[in-house]
């Protein structure tokens, strides 16, 4: 197991936002975390990247536990976000948004290379360099938060919502270089209220319910699911 | 409602063109009196400009402090101003005391005496800028960090709660002491006047009238200042770390997500901020030859003026409301008295507050942590 969660609490003051959620992703896998609004799939990201603290639980990464590691910490050792509403830095360039992501880094050439394989995902990243992070639309934001993340290199990409707000035709642009990403080897944990697109790219889904796993099993299987079909598909 | 179906007096307050048009006047006003007394005396007007860019400048230095900490934790940092003190006072001893300023020409005889005092009067400014930038990382580290998500007024009390102890603290007998210490220049001055040409100025000579004055000191400190603002925008523009802080100035849960190391961050800001107040502080103490405390009050509060002038958390604003303010003041201490200059640097203040609370170069304040 890559990324392992065990019995995760987390609590905004006396709000009981995450109770005792546990989940995995192997290496490889695409697994997405789907649920309704409220239901807590932003907080469990937060709570993997180290910026919120669970008041019970545990994060493994490789088997190493990473509770109360340093948010910097764990983007060193291979997790890094791209956060629910993009996040992009709107006052600086493109690039520097780029840079950024590669905080952690120190090796220039690497960076370099890296720089180049983002730019072949996102070619509207690299005509687009020298422009304010917040000039782009909302669709060159979402590739620019992704590109940002996988800058700092991770094994292990987690994604909160990217499809939000993004025509269907954008949507399906990203997701298959999301798939794509996948195939070069980073594995990904994505968030998703569009249950349909998350689990048609997904190899395993768990389905959260006000700070509970209510559901977990194989995309194919959850596709099928009447529970799943009915609460999230948008069938009646 | 749309735009044609206000009326003439419900457009002018919506446009704020109330305010607006008294500024105007205001501005005119005063170009149109300044302009008079310039008129009648171009080389009184001449030396009130250069004195105005010599102060201006080293507001400059200070006010960059205070916007720069603003932009990147929201805080009035009111102890700013005793740090420049303290770099002057760290200057002070390191020329009376230890004769630092020395070192190039006592270690090197053979240098040209112009280098080594050049040498000698940068290494002085840099002593102050690492003492200063220490002194800022420590009050951050005990006092400021740990009220991080505390109410902004708590750290806002904090600050000025630091501001008296770095002064009282500095007026004990075995500290900087109480009184008013003559400061010894880490070079001689040397003084031109410009009157068909430019001519030396032997010491204690009278410059013949009509002349326009200028000494070492204006140069040293136009030259320093100019160093040091094309070495921050180098830093805040093209290396990681300046990158890192406009970030994290923008947003910090974003910048700790992308693996920067936020507190760190924060410290080197206070740290840049507090090394350009520590420069400010012996250029200005060379300018006008004497410490004492509570020497960094005005500047400090005047520095404060000027970057809310400028656009709080704006670095281009801070440096062009610093140039106004010390044009500002040397015009008005020169032409109506002495005392005025600290009532116009205020009533800047409070015109800018009530009518453009962003400053120049600010925009409005975003919702961010
Ligand atoms: N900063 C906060 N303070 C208090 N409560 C919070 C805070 N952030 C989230 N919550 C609460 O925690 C619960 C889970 O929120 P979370 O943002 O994780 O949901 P989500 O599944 O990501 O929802 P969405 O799909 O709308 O993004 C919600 O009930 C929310 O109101
Ligand atoms: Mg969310």
């Amino acid at each position: 197991m890559l990324l392992e969660v065990k019995d995760l609490n987390v609590y905004y003051g006396a709000i009981h936002a995450l109770q005792g959620i546990s989940f995995h992703l192997n290496q490889g896998e695409i697994v997405t975390l789907i649920g309704a609004n409220g239901a807590g799939k932003s907080t469990t990201l937060n709570t993997i990247s180290g910026i919120l603290r669970p008041r019970r639980g545990q994060v493994l990464f490789k088997g190493v536990d990473i509770t109360f590691t340093p948010a910097e910490e764990i983007v060193r050792m291979g997790i890094c976000q791209s956060p629910e509403g993009r996040k992009i830095f709107a006052t600086l360039t493109v690039m520097e948004n780029l840079e950024m992501g590669a905080y952690t880094q120190n090796n220039k050439a690497e960076i370099q290379k890296n720089l180049e394989r983002v730019f072949r995902s996102f070619p509207r990243l690299k005509e687009r360099q020298n422009q304010l992070g917040g000039t782009l639309s909302g669709g060159e934001q979402q590739m620019l938060a992704i590109g940002r993340a996988l800058m700092s290199r991770p094994q292990v990409l987690l994604l909160d919502e990217p499809s939000m707000g993004l025509s269907p035709i954008l949507v399906e642009e990203i997701f298959n270089i999301i798939q794509e990403i996948n195939s070069q080897g980073t594995s990904i944990l994505l968030v998703e209220q569009n249950a349909q697109m998350a689990l048609s790219v997904a190899h395993r889904g768990y389905v959260l319910e006000t700070g509970k796993i209510v559901l977990e099993g194989k995309s194919s299987d959850l596709l099928n699911n009447p529970m799943v079909a009915k609460a999230y598909l948008g069938a009646h | 409602m749309n735009d044609e179906q206000l009326t003439v007096l419900q457009r002018m307050i919506k446009g704020k063109w109330i305010g607006k048009g008294f500024l105007a006047l205001l501005a005119l006003a005063i170009i149109w009196w300044v302009g008079g007394k310039a008129i009648q005396s171009p080389s009184l007007f001449f030396q009130q400009i250069i004195n105005g860019i010599q102060l201006g400048f080293v507001y400059a230095l200070i006010a960059l402090g205070y916007t720069m900490v603003y932009g990147i934790v929201r805080l009035i940092n009111f102890a700013h101003g005793d740090v420049f003190m303290f770099g002057a006072f760290v200057s002070f001893f390191a020329v009376s005391l230890f004769q630092l300023h020395l070192w190039p020409v006592q270690t090197f005889p053979s240098l040209p005496p112009l280098i080594g005092i050049v040498i000698g009067t940068l290494s002085v400014i840099a002593l102050s800028m690492v003492s200063c930038a220490i002194l800022a990382m420590t009050i951050e580290r005990i006092a400021y960090k740990p009220l991080r998500d505390a109410p902004r007024i708590s750290a806002l009390i904090t600050a000025i709660g630091v501001s008296f102890f770095l002064e009282y603290f500095g007026a004990l007998p075995f500290v900087f002491t109480p009184n008013f210490i003559t400061y010894k220049r880490p070079f001689e001055i040397v003084t031109w006047y410009v009157k068909d040409g430019i001519h030396r100025l032997e010491a204690g000579a009278e410059a013949p009238p009509g002349s326009v004055i200028f000494s070492n000191v204006l140069i040293i400190i136009i030259l320093v200042s100019i160093l040091l603002l094309v070495g921050l925008n180098y830093v805040v523009r093209r290396t990681k770390i300046g990158k890192a802080m406009r970030a994290t100035a923008y947003d910090k849960p974003t910048s700790r997500l992308m693996g920067i190391n936020v507190d760190g961050v924060i410290s080197t800001t206070f740290a840049i901020g507090a090394s350009l107040a520590g420069a400010a502080g012996v250029l200005y103490a060379t300018a006008y030859p004497q410490v004492v405390f509570w020497m960094g009050i005005i500047p400090g509060l005047k520095a404060f003026v000027a970057a809310v002038l400028g656009g709080i958390g704006s670095i281009p604003g801070a440096f062009v409301g610093a140039l106004i303010m010390g044009q500002a003041e040397v015009i008005s201490a020169g032409y109506i008295s002495t005392p005025m200059r600290d009532a116009v640097a205020f009533t800047i203040l409070i015109l800018v507050l009530l009518i453009r609370p962003t400053g120049i170069f600010g925009e409005p304040e975003r919702e961010k942590a």
